[in-house]
């Protein structure tokens, strides 16, 4: 797909650079003269702004830590000097809080949209792979810098989690008191967990590395699934691609703008702004909202362990994906049964973020008692996270392998040039 | 397909509507039209004057403030700023205020612990020396540091105003213990002090702070009438300066960035179409 660079130094010093460290080269090759397909839609925007979220993210990172004191007893005041005495503090600190949320509905759309269009099958399986694990990466880095300012719902939340793990048979013990370095969640746990959280980001990057060079190797996937034969299918990433990730990037940045400015609170929780005390434990403890899918599978299994077997394996299906479909075609633009079922899918997945942020017993319809099935009322957020979790599992592991074999696909385009020029795209 | 989408958000909506309502939930807050509210929102500085008053004279007995300063009351956006003390260190009303309070510190010259008048630069100083003090006072409860009281309690301001005026008499039939005080907009659970049915707990909670404002309680130095709903107004309006005191420096920072990003991204897609313009896709 790189094809052979077309890079001509114009200057002596480029030409000097160029026989010694060809980086310019790199840099023209991968994002001015690389051959992107013409008819990449919005969706493919978001690989852009996911970068200027990471960058954001590290930059407003590394400003906080020149003022946070990571230790139990200091962490909450700190962030609050932030906040109140250091010049633009509240502006850092609400766009690296906002900014992690943004990084996840970001993510959420690039995952979401890969699935859709095929992105996973081959030969993109190691680029996807390496996505789902920036994926992972992100939620570890998320959750320890939650754990920071050591709110109640930090340090709560710390305590769930990894008390997730003392779940796992013989070993369980042990594996929690060497994440806390300590018989519960305290100063230690902090400052590892600050420790890591200022690390991960930058194995993220590395990844990124790797997922870009991915990306590179095999080339863009398009909304038609069907690679690019001739030049007339693609067109160079810059400007075409540049001016369009920019605009983007531009009105992703107003949606990020309003939440710093005008709303900056409203994707945390309240009792955050208390100093965590390990003797109140608060009476509904959620996490943050990209978690909540995987916090109500884990609550919709009665067992512990099961439970958390439950929540890994929701991941490890991302991992198994390119092997799970079975499908020869690779846009769901062309399989109208897997369209339906995708989109089920989008809906189980925010089904699933609903009920993670209620209580397992509140009703889904109020005042309505219908019958005791097992363990709660039919009527609740329990029974709904059930059904939600069974066809979150059925959507990888029985119908994608399923549907790919027996469904009837409807014609694909000979090249994605035919289509683009003749009707306009659906 | 999109019929059943429509339903599926149907029933969601209904969810979220009904929950709040449901029986042993507190009551939702009241309400209130503040002036710090929407993308211009700015604080009213006589008001914060007034609910600072109301925090010095009935709050501030018992809750601390920890993370202010007396010089914050002299910020920009604060309920002392002068424009002509840039310097909130120096703004006299900041000064005279601190002096009031007497700060523990050590002799330079002996090493002896002694008190002193505070100054613009310290800390509002706690009521009680430590927890164990504050909760042996209050009856075994903890009057929580009011310092970011209003981000920190679901409802912020409309919250703290509506629990402030949302004291009545207990429904026959709930037992109240000692210490404590039925509250409507607190959060808790009455079921296992309600004698009535299960269907009917009523909303709300106990609070062990007795209903600490009343009418005329406070002097407004303004002549602003000091009814209960007035005070409650207006230390609300203080709480939420004390935890968001950059509320306006964020707003009006906002409102230029947004436009920047409107004209930046117009500019972006102008840009966009001509590049394009000779390309089908």
């Amino acid at each position: 797909m790189s094809g052979h660079s077309t890079y001509q130094p114009k200057t002596g010093f480029e030409r000097w650079l160029d026989a010694r460290l060809p980086i310019i080269r790199l840099g023209y090759d991968s994002f001015v003269d690389y051959p992107t397909p013409r008819n990449l839609n919005y969706w493919w925007t978001f690989g852009g702004i996911l970068s200027l979220c990471l960058a954001s993210q590290l930059i407003t990172g590394i400003i906080l830590v020149m003022h946070y004191t990571p230790s139990a007893d200091h962490a909450f005041a700190s962030v609050e000097h932030i906040m109140r005495d250091v010049n633009y503090g509240w502006l850092i600190r609400y766009m690296h809080a906002n900014g992690a949320s943004m990084f996840f509905i970001a993510v959420y759309i690039h995952m979401m949209r890969g699935l859709y269009y095929g992105s996973y099958k081959a030969p993109r399986e190691v680029l996807w792979l390496l996505g789902c694990v920036i994926y992972l990466l992100m939620m570890a880095t998320a959750f320890m810098g939650y754990v920071l300012p050591w709110g109640q719902m930090s340090f709560h939340g710390a305590v769930v989690i990894t008390n997730l793990f003392g779940a796992l048979p013989i070993v369980g013990e042990s594996i929690t008191t060497w994440l806390w370095g300590g018989f519960a969640v305290d100063n230690a746990t902090l400052n590892r967990f600050f420790s890591l959280h200022y690390l991960l980001p930058f194995m993220i990057a590395g990844v990124v590395i790797l997922h870009i060079w991915a990306l590179h190797v095999v080339g863009q996937n398009n909304p038609t699934g069907v690679e690019p034969k001739s030049k007339a299918d693609t067109v160079p990433f810059t400007p075409y691609a540049t001016v369009k990730d920019g605009f983007a990037m531009s009105v992703f940045l107003i949606l990020f703008a309003f939440f710093v400015f005008y709303m900056p609170n409203a994707l945390g929780h309240a009792d955050n702004y208390i100093e965590a005390n390990p003797l109140v434990t608060p009476s509904h403890i959620v996490p943050e909202w990209y978690f909540l899918p995987f916090y109500a599978i884990l609550r919709a299994v009665p067992d512990k362990l099961m439970g958390v077997l439950a929540m890994f394996g929701a991941i490890a299906c991302l991992f198994a994906l390119p092997w799970l479909d079975t499908s020869k075609v690779r846009s769901m633009r062309y399989r109208p049964t897997a369209k339906v079922y995708f989109m089920i899918f989008v809906v189980a997945c925010c089904i699933l973020g609903l009920c993670g942020a209620k209580l397992p017993d509140d009703k889904v319809i109020p005042h309505l008692t219908t019958f005791k099935l097992i363990d709660a009322d039919l009527n609740s957020f329990v029974w709904l996270s059930r059904f939600a979790s069974l066809y979150y599992f059925a959507f990888f592991l029985v119908i994608l392998p399923i549907l790919g074999l027996k469904e009837k696909p409807l014609p694909v385009p000979e090249s994605i040039a035919s289509p683009a020029l003749t009707e306009k795209k659906g | 397909m999109l019929r059943k989408l429509s339903i599926i958000a149907a029933v969601a909506g209904l969810a979220f509507a009904g929950q709040a309502l449901a029986a042993g939930h507190p009551l939702p807050p009241k309400d209130v039209q503040w002036s710090f509210e929407g993308p211009f929102g700015k604080f009213d500085q006589a008001q914060l004057q007034r609910g600072y008053k109301v925090y010095r004279e009935v709050c501030s007995s018992c809750h601390s403030m920890k993370l202010l300063s007396f010089r914050n009351l002299g910020d920009k956006g604060g309920p002392f700023y002068n424009e002509k003390y840039k310097n909130s260190n120096d703004n006299p009303w900041v000064k005279a205020i601190a002096k009031d309070y007497e700060v523990a510190d050590i002799d330079s010259e002996t090493g002896d612990a002694i008190k002193r008048p505070a100054t613009s630069a310290d800390r509002f100083p706690s009521p009680f020396a430590n927890e164990v003090a504050a909760r042996g006072a209050n009856g075994g409860a903890l009057p929580p540091d009011m310092s970011l009281l209003a981000k920190a309690r679901s409802g912020g301001p409309d919250y703290i105003y509506s629990l402030l005026t949302g004291y009545v008499d207990p429904p026959a039939g709930l037992k109240v213990g000692p210490g404590q005080h039925y509250n409507p907009y607190m959060p808790g659970d009455l079921t296992a002090y309600w004698s009535g049915s299960h269907e009917h707990v009523p909303p709300g909670g106990f609070i062990a702070m007795a209903q600490p404002l009343k009418d005329g309680q406070v002097t407004f130095d303004d002549g602003t009438k000091s009814t209960l709903d007035q005070q409650a107004k207006d230390v609300s309006a203080f709480l939420m300066w004390a935890a968001e005191p950059k509320l306006e420096e964020r707003k009006q920072t906002g409102f230029a960035v947004i436009i920047y990003l409107l004209l930046l991204s117009g500019l972006l897609y102008a840009s966009y179409k001509t590049v394009w313009r000779n390309e089908s896709h």
